[in-house]
């Protein structure tokens, strides 16, 4: 039995069905009954009832590339924020391998990197690298903050709707998966990116959002509209898992 | 000759139902609830209960740089209950004092049985109080915006915890003590609870009640919560229209 329907807002508390349903995440079993921890929209998947969240806390995942300020340089390691509980460490044998030479000269304290989260640990310790293709120091640019959980939606079907952005403002824009966003371009197009990008999150539990941003993009670009309707399928709700996080 | 006139005489029925405020006796003061109102915080509520108004920040679960109150298997809840100097007549000397100090203690146990600490190990969730307005009951109500702040701010619990006092007044037992009706009645007892499984979380009482006067005191103080859980979630949903 369930008493709840698909993409419906649910807060903590609310029963959402009896124990024929499994109990995904953001909920919790009491009393044979699946409850909501969170306010949030409901998902159903086949028997899975799940609650995601509409503002949340990154917390840190092995594998997720995220976007973060160094804080701190240490004896042989640099402390970074990355928008989360717990902060990130760098070894500085992963910068510079086996040789001892000054961090400060590589990395310096306020500088923003794009990391992956290389191990996170019982103590919750979180280590960061630098292996993989893209991944390093940002020069210049802007960093905005998202809620963890909307990226996906910023992110789009097959990466849509940053394309979008990406294309109109011609910025470069790289997506954290901790809900960091880094932009860089023209100062004025960095401004309309973060203007929509702020709006995106705004309205991320609403559907039609893509038109509604295309249609913002012109406007505040003063372009004409477009004339040719798309067809393509309104998207509503929540993108599948992890639309992958993109590289310039 | 002389007169006796006792308070039987003077009194019509009406007047005994009713209240200084002119409320009967299981009805709460008006009340709003709006979540979502500071835009650096977390989460966040404003609430408004007769002459009460109350701002609630929560910031977190975000890292803890105190080692001693660092708990490995689960995150601390810190609430700060403090009331602003022109919060009530005269002036309140600034800082916290032993009433602050016990209020933000019990807070922070009232709220704590709903969240899951759990989830976030070695860190903390902080929670303000901030009263703006005193006029009674203030404790109630930052429990109340407390929990809705909490909801706002994506911390995830069992459920809205939701408080409420009760008392006895001018020999009557009655729902949501005014200032008044607190200064000058026989006891005041505020109550904190789960609504969905009606588990308290809170009990404190001040004065004398006999047991029959508690059992009408809590059974009021409940539906009270009942009715007053009824606008935190009207207040969380409404956020997100």
């Amino acid at each position: 039995m369930i008493f709840v329907e698909d993409k419906e807002i649910v807060i903590p508390g609310d029963i959402l069905a009896d124990e024929d349903y499994h109990a995904g995440r953001g909920t919790f079993k009491e009393n044979n009954k699946i409850t909501s921890s969170l306010v949030g929209l409901v998902a159903i998947r086949d028997k899975n009832i799940s609650v995601i969240p509409l503002q949340s806390k990154y917390i840190p995942k092995r594998g997720d590339v995220v976007i973060g300020e160094i804080t701190d340089i240490r004896f042989s390691m640099w402390n970074l924020d990355i928008n989360s509980p717990y902060s990130g460490i760098l070894p500085a044998s992963d910068v510079f391998g086996k040789e001892k030479r000054d961090l400060s000269k590589a990395f310096n304290v306020g500088d923003v990197l794009f990391l992956r989260v290389v191990d996170v640990d019982e103590v919750k310790k979180v280590k960061l690298g630098l292996k993989g293709r893209g991944l390093g120091k940002f020069r210049g640019g802007i960093l905005i903050n998202i809620t963890p959980t909307k990226v996906p939606r910023l992110i789009g079907k097959k990466g849509s709707m940053i394309n979008m952005i990406k294309d109109e403002t011609r910025c470069e824009v790289t997506v954290g998966q901790n809900g960091v966003v880094w932009v860089k371009g023209k100062p004025d197009m960095e401004r309309v990116a973060e203007k929509v990008i702020n709006m995106i999150e705004e309205q991320a539990h609403t559907s039609g959002l893509t038109d509604r941003v295309r249609n913002m993009l012109f406007e505040l670009l003063g372009k004409e509209k477009p004339l040719e309707k798309q067809e393509e399928t309104e998207e509503t709700g929540e993108e599948e898992e992890d639309g992958e996080e993109l590289i310039q | 000759m002389i007169t006796i006139i006792t308070n039987n005489e003077l009194s019509t029925g009406i007047e005994t139902s009713k209240r200084a405020d002119g409320r009967a006796f299981d009805e709460l003061r008006p009340i709003k609830i709006e979540a979502g109102v500071l835009k650096r915080a977390d989460g966040s509520a404003y609430l408004e209960l007769g002459g009460n108004k109350i701002l609630v920040a929560v910031y977190g679960p975000r890292e803890l740089h105190i080692r001693r109150l660092m708990q490995p298997n689960r995150a601390v809840l810190r609430c700060r209950y403090n009331m602003a100097p022109f919060s009530v007549d005269g002036r309140k000397r600034p800082g916290p004092d032993r009433r602050s100090v016990e209020i933000s203690k019990i807070t922070s146990e009232a709220l704590s049985p709903a969240v899951f600490l759990e989830k976030f190990p070695r860190s903390t969730i902080d929670v303000f109080i901030e009263v703006l307005e005193a006029e009674g009951g203030t404790r109630c109500a930052g429990i109340t915006a407390a929990s809705v702040a909490l909801a706002d701010a994506g911390v995830p619990m069992r459920d809205i915890i939701v408080s409420c006092a009760a008392g006895k007044a001018d020999g009557q037992v009655v729902l949501d003590l005014s200032e008044t009706e607190d200064k000058e009645g026989e006891a005041d007892m505020p109550i904190a609870i789960m609504p969905r499984t009606g588990e308290i979380t809170l009990l404190q009482s001040d004065g004398h009640l006999t047991s029959e006067e508690f059992e009408k005191a809590l059974d009021l103080a409940i539906n009270g919560c009942k009715k007053i859980s009824e606008e935190q979630k009207k207040a969380i949903l409404s956020r997100y229209g």
